[in-house]
């Protein structure tokens, strides 16, 4: 729809600039906030001006022996995240494109069933069944564990029922082709269907490594070892230091840091995406 | 190389559906057999038990010596072509020519050999290293057939391949077909819809009505003898004119008009009597003839389609396009081209008015 109303294209920027500061106005100040040093933080106003204490603060947060009190250092918990988010990444896509493979293309009894046992669970987020899942986690004496941090977070059912939305598109043709040429059902799955399903992968990646990234809650009941603390943890803590005084130079900078892998992994990934979609292959 | 038998075969969905009720045939070696019908027929459910895509209810197929009901399209010895060419995606056309190969364990110099062979019998060398999406539908389907050649199966099965093509292209790669299966003297099964494509191709038709084998014969012997009047009005283009008639000896009374079969008595009382469109004609004043009510014509060029009425009944009729066209015409028939078929099961009764019967005196020189 072409309009040529100059209020109007006024109003809709404005309303564009209004939805843009809100969401953009608190990073901003997470950024100036972490160039400035603690004393100008705790006189209760922000300034909304970069200060000069950049480098002071984030080469304290990333070099300091201990992020705040009775934390390990910030890398360290940077790692956790790493590793966890990349697991639970990895893992999820692993399950969820096999269980989608068995429910597309194989025939066996209770296959709707199954699917719709999946798919229920999509409505039951881990916060529903986290006592549950906690006591058999800690039954299957996996607390404090890089098993118990990541397994329970992987079982879930959004990746299944995209996977199998994607392969019901793919034409039987192709596996029909595929079976005359001399394809097994394994191989017909690495030579062609993951191939096809590559630029899936690359999305589903995108969302389930943010997922993971940001998980709290999980990783807070399962660990008491602070080895195991992840950075969304380890930001919590920070700010409820118990000596009184909250270093907010440093939160803010570790908070600032906490944002860059997601963003780089969007800004990475999206190019191969895009490439994806719009190179069509079926 | 090697004959196919197809033994009292049926498909029986779940449900109780039967797409294919007790289908024999016999296929030669080397034969170019093309099965025709409608959709729905079951000519796509009997290839694709063939080829091991679908189970086999009942019955036995047999390639070769082997009956195969049991054993894996792959190992089967058959090469399929898609309609919708089912090339993989992501591969070049070369990865897609070389995937069965490779899936065998053929030898890399083999598989090179035969691909480099295939690519210059098809004319697709230049495109080796394209992606399917990068070629046009023809293109699509050389390659398609590409690997089905590369496979040297026994036996090619054809599933409606052309008929994502435009028409003419078509026509052209109807007739690479055709030349290709002659060179290479390959047994191969061809489903169509399309009765041209199944009149030009084949060796022999095999006309499907219902799931059920309505007529096996060569294109011709089918055309002029259709076992049916499914097959009448099927094959041939147009379809032939099938118009109620009364036999009272050896005369045939449709509608108002009366034609003398001269002595022919193929049966007694209502018959179905099939004609087709070429063999009427627009007759002269003083000749045996049936009244024919005009209601449109349609120009083909070489000849011209007169659609209208005899009596009730429509009736289509190819004639010269220089002749003139009148509301009310009459209209002659050559009566040692017409076939009967039983009014009740619509069977052919077999044999024609004989040739030394009485012709009609040659028509005048326009």
């Amino acid at each position: 729809m072409v309009e040529n109303r100059p209020f109007l294209t006024f109003l809709t920027h404005a309303f564009l600039l209004l939805g843009f500061a809100v969401v953009a106005l608190p990073v901003y100040v997470a950024v100036i906030a972490s160039t400035h040093d603690l004393q100008t933080l705790l006189t209760g106003s922000v300034p909304l001006l970069p200060g000069s204490h950049f480098i002071e603060n984030y080469s304290q947060i990333l070099t300091g022996a201990s992020a705040a009190n009775g934390l390990p250092n910030y890398s360290h918990m940077a790692m956790n995240s790493l590793i966890m988010a990349l697991a639970i990444m990895a893992g999820k896509i692993a399950i969820s494109i096999l269980s989608a493979f068995a429910i597309v293309y194989f025939r066996f009894p209770f296959r709707v069933l199954a699917f719709w046992i999946i798919f229920v669970t999509l409505m039951l987020p881990v916060e529903v069944r986290i006592l549950p899942t906690y006591k058999i986690v800690a039954d299957l004496g996996m607390l404090n564990s890089w098993a118990g941090l990541t397994i329970p977070l992987i079982a879930s059912a959004t990746a299944t029922f995209l996977f199998r939305q994607f392969f019901m598109t793919v034409p039987d043709e192709i596996l029909e082709a595929a079976r005359v040429d001399g394809a097994g059902p394994m191989k017909f799955f690495r030579d062609i269907l993951l191939p096809l399903s590559r630029t899936n992968i690359g999305a589903l990646c995108v969302i389930l490594f943010i997922y993971g990234w940001v998980q709290y809650l999980w990783p807070l009941l399962v660990t008491t070892d602070t080895g195991y603390y992840t950075l969304m943890m380890g930001m919590k803590r920070m700010v409820t230091a118990q000596d009184g005084t909250i270093p907010w130079n440093f939160v803010m900078a570790g908070a600032v840091l906490a944002m860059l892998p997601p963003i780089l992994v969007v800004v990475f990934m999206q190019r191969l995406f895009i490439r994806g979609l719009t190179e069509t292959e079926k | 190389m090697a004959s196919i038998d197809v033994e009292h075969v049926s498909k029986i969905y779940t449900g109780g559906v039967r797409a294919v009720t007790d289908v024999n045939l016999t296929i030669a070696d080397g034969q170019f057999i093309v099965l025709v019908g409608p959709s729905g027929c079951g000519k796509s459910t009997l290839l694709r038990m063939i080829a091991g895509l679908e189970t086999i209810s009942e019955g036995q197929v047999k390639i070769g010596d082997r009956v195969v009901n049991k054993i894996e399209p792959a190992e089967r010895d058959i090469a399929m072509v898609f309609q919708n060419y089912a090339l993989y995606p992501h591969m070049t056309v070369r990865q897609n020519l070389e995937y069965g190969l490779k899936n065998r364990k053929t030898p890399k110099a083999e598989i090179d050999a035969r691909v480099n062979e295939a690519a210059r019998m098809l004319e697709i060398g230049q495109y080796l290293d394209r992606k399917p999406r990068a070629l046009s539908g023809g293109q699509r389907q050389r390659v398609a057939m590409g690997r089905a050649i590369v496979r040297k199966p026994a036996v090619f099965l054809f599933d409606e391949p052309l008929s994502n093509l435009d028409a003419k292209l078509r026509v052209s790669m109807r007739g690479e077909i055709k030349r290709l299966q002659r060179r290479l003297g390959t047994t191969s099964i061809y489903v169509t819809h399309d009765q041209l494509e199944a009149m030009t191709l084949a060796d022999k038709l095999v006309v499907l009505n219902g799931g059920r084998i309505e007529q096996i014969g060569a294109p011709l012997e089918v055309y002029h003898a259709p076992a049916s009047t499914f097959v009448a009005s099927f094959i041939g283009s147009p379809a032939m004119n099938l118009v109620k008639g009364e036999l009272h000896g050896d005369k045939l009374a449709i509608g108002p008009a009366m034609i003398d079969l001269q002595g022919y008595t193929p049966a007694s009382g209502t018959v179905t009597v099939g004609v087709r469109a070429e063999d009427l004609r627009i007759a002269r004043a003083d000749e045996e003839s049936l009244p024919f009510r005009l209601d449109y014509a349609e120009e083909l060029g070489a000849q011209r389609l007169i659609h209208g009425l005899v009596g009730d009944q429509p009736i289509t009729a190819a004639v010269s396009p220089e002749m003139e066209l009148l509301p009310e015409m009459r209209i002659a028939v050559d009566i040692r081209r017409l076939h009967f078929f039983s009014f009740e099961t619509g069977k052919r009764i077999p044999g024609h008015v004989p040739a030394e019967a009485k012709l009609a005196p040659p028509e005048p020189v326009l």
